[in-house]
């Protein structure tokens, strides 16, 4: 019995990859040309699963904010938010977010995970519940497992299902934080959260939703899920990520419960942990005004996300069941998904794979997200890398 | 409220599919290491036992459970 044996299985996994030439979970990207395109392991491609959904990782005002802070402020912040860390940007970046979110309290971490996680932590501790999305992110299930309270899963997407778990708490809802995403990022089906809302009024507790999938391509200013279905005053804490529609890294959490600035100093994942470097911070702000001027950004997202998803659709993959700016293709052999994900690669496609357990299922996944940066000539590249891969007699999918 | 032994009854039903030629479950039958189940079907067991008990199982016990004995001894402490 040895300290490394519970790694075996990604052992030969790898093994059985390398033998095949193909490594597409250490794929390395060479040269990025533009937002949507690179040479990636020797191919020249299209980035169909980036989640830059917005495609300002290469915008010039970002790139010239970023620059000048470098040159003004340095390289990194070499602290934490709660000692040395904290700049004036990363506070104007608090008080932004707090006003486009229309809250009145906002904490900027380092990474989305952490943000994530530390929220799921910390605001519940032993004695609390916690009712979950059984398809929660793992920065979810990674934080209620650490804060010790009772975790609780309802099934995916299922309002009644909540509603049943809720009617079983009796008195301990008071203390119970309900957690559920916006977008999820595997299949990119959306929460109904009307619904949701609907439950928590009934029932009570707190509602966190994290839009880190959903920031900038939902509701008529963006701010996700939760403004689209008009629920934003029940939902409690927002959490999202800077690495998807504003292009960079990080993470914040926003409210308007007072509460939100000592919450801040229990949070070990903010305390414990660098602060965001001032390049990071100064893209990001004028990434956050951008996405505010620049609806069309939006508009452009959902022209590709329609045109890639029908496009596959009408080949006759098992998309997801949602449009939406991630497209996913459900396949149900493993070795195919990972044949087909090197066919695409080959053929200027770069897509996500997904393996179980990272699948919702025990199915696998070619996961795709689009840009807003994307051209309708791109899109219908992807769908002809598909289009060109040849399924086997007993291939599962492409379904009709 | 059940018993411990009405929460045996139930897990052995749930899982006589889950049983391969020739195992014959019992109370120590081992859930992921004999009975070969994945992170999704111990889910689906617990999802299961949810619906018919109308209760919720919390996350938290599923570390102190390998066997059939110790889930049905869980079960029966969350209703007591």
């Amino acid at each position: 019995m040895s300290l490394f044996d519970k790694f075996q299985p990604i052992v030969e996994i790898r093994a059985e990859l390398q033998k095949l030439g193909i490594m597409p979970f250490g794929a390395v990207t060479e040269k990025i040309l533009s937002s949507t395109e690179a040479i990636v392991n020797g191919h020249k491609v299209i980035l169909a699963g980036t989640n830059n959904y917005l495609g300002l990782t290469f915008d010039p005002e970002c790139i010239a904010a970023a620059k000048k802070a470098v040159e003004e402020q340095g390289t990194g912040t070499t602290g934490s938010r709660m000692a040395n860390g904290t700049f004036t940007e990363h506070v104007k970046l608090e008080q932004e977010l707090a006003a486009y979110f229309n809250r009145k309290h906002a904490i900027v971490f380092s990474t989305g995970y952490a943000a994530t996680m530390g929220m799921s932590s910390t605001l519940t501790g032993a004695g609390d519940v916690i009712v979950l999305d059984a398809d929660s992110h793992a920065s979810i299930y990674d934080g209620v497992r650490l804060g010790g309270a009772d975790v609780i899963r309802f099934r995916h997407n299922d309002a009644a299902d909540l509603e049943k778990r809720l009617r079983r708490l009796g008195d301990r809802v008071t203390n119970t934080l309900i957690i559920v995403e916006g977008i999820y990022s595997m299949l990119g089906d959306q929460a109904p959260l009307a619904d949701i809302a609907e439950v928590k009024r009934k029932y009570g507790g707190f509602l966190l939703v994290d839009e880190a999938h959903s920031l900038g391509m939902l509701g008529e200013h963006g701010r996700g899920v939760a403004e689209a279905a008009g629920v934003e005053d029940d939902v409690d804490f927002v959490v999202g990520t800077f690495s998807k529609s504003l292009g960079a890294t990080g993470g914040y959490c926003v409210s308007s419960h007072p509460e939100l600035e000592a919450i801040r100093f229990a949070i070990r994942s903010y305390i414990f942990t660098a602060s965001p470097s001032p390049s990071v911070i100064a893209s990001t702000r004028v990434a956050l005004r951008l996405m505010q001027e620049r609806p069309e950004l939006r508009v452009r997202l959902w022209e590709n996300a329609h045109r890639l998803y029908d496009g596959l659709k009408q080949l006759g993959f098992a998309v997801s069941p949602q449009v939406s700016p991630v497209v996913a293709v459900t396949i149900k052999q493993r070795d195919q998904a990972i044949s087909w994900w090197n066919e695409l690669m080959k053929r200027g496609a770069y897509v996500n794979l997904v393996m179980p357990p990272a699948s919702p299922t025990t199915d696998s996944l070619l996961r795709c997200s689009v840009s807003a940066a994307h051209s309708s000539e791109q899109i219908d590249r992807i769908i002809e890398a598909f289009a060109a891969l040849q399924a086997p007699a007993d291939a599962s999918a492409p379904t009709t | 409220m059940p018993d411990y032994n009405e929460f045996l009854t139930r897990i052995f039903a749930i899982l006589k599919p889950f049983a391969k030629q020739g195992i014959i479950l019992n109370e120590d039958s081992e859930l992921v290491t004999e009975l070969g189940l994945t992170s999704l079907q111990v889910m689906e067991l617990i999802e299961q036992i949810e619906d018919h008990f109308d209760m919720s199982i919390p996350l938290n016990i599923l570390p102190d459970i390998r066997t059939i004995h110790d889930l049905a001894l869980q079960l029966e402490k969350l209703t007591n």
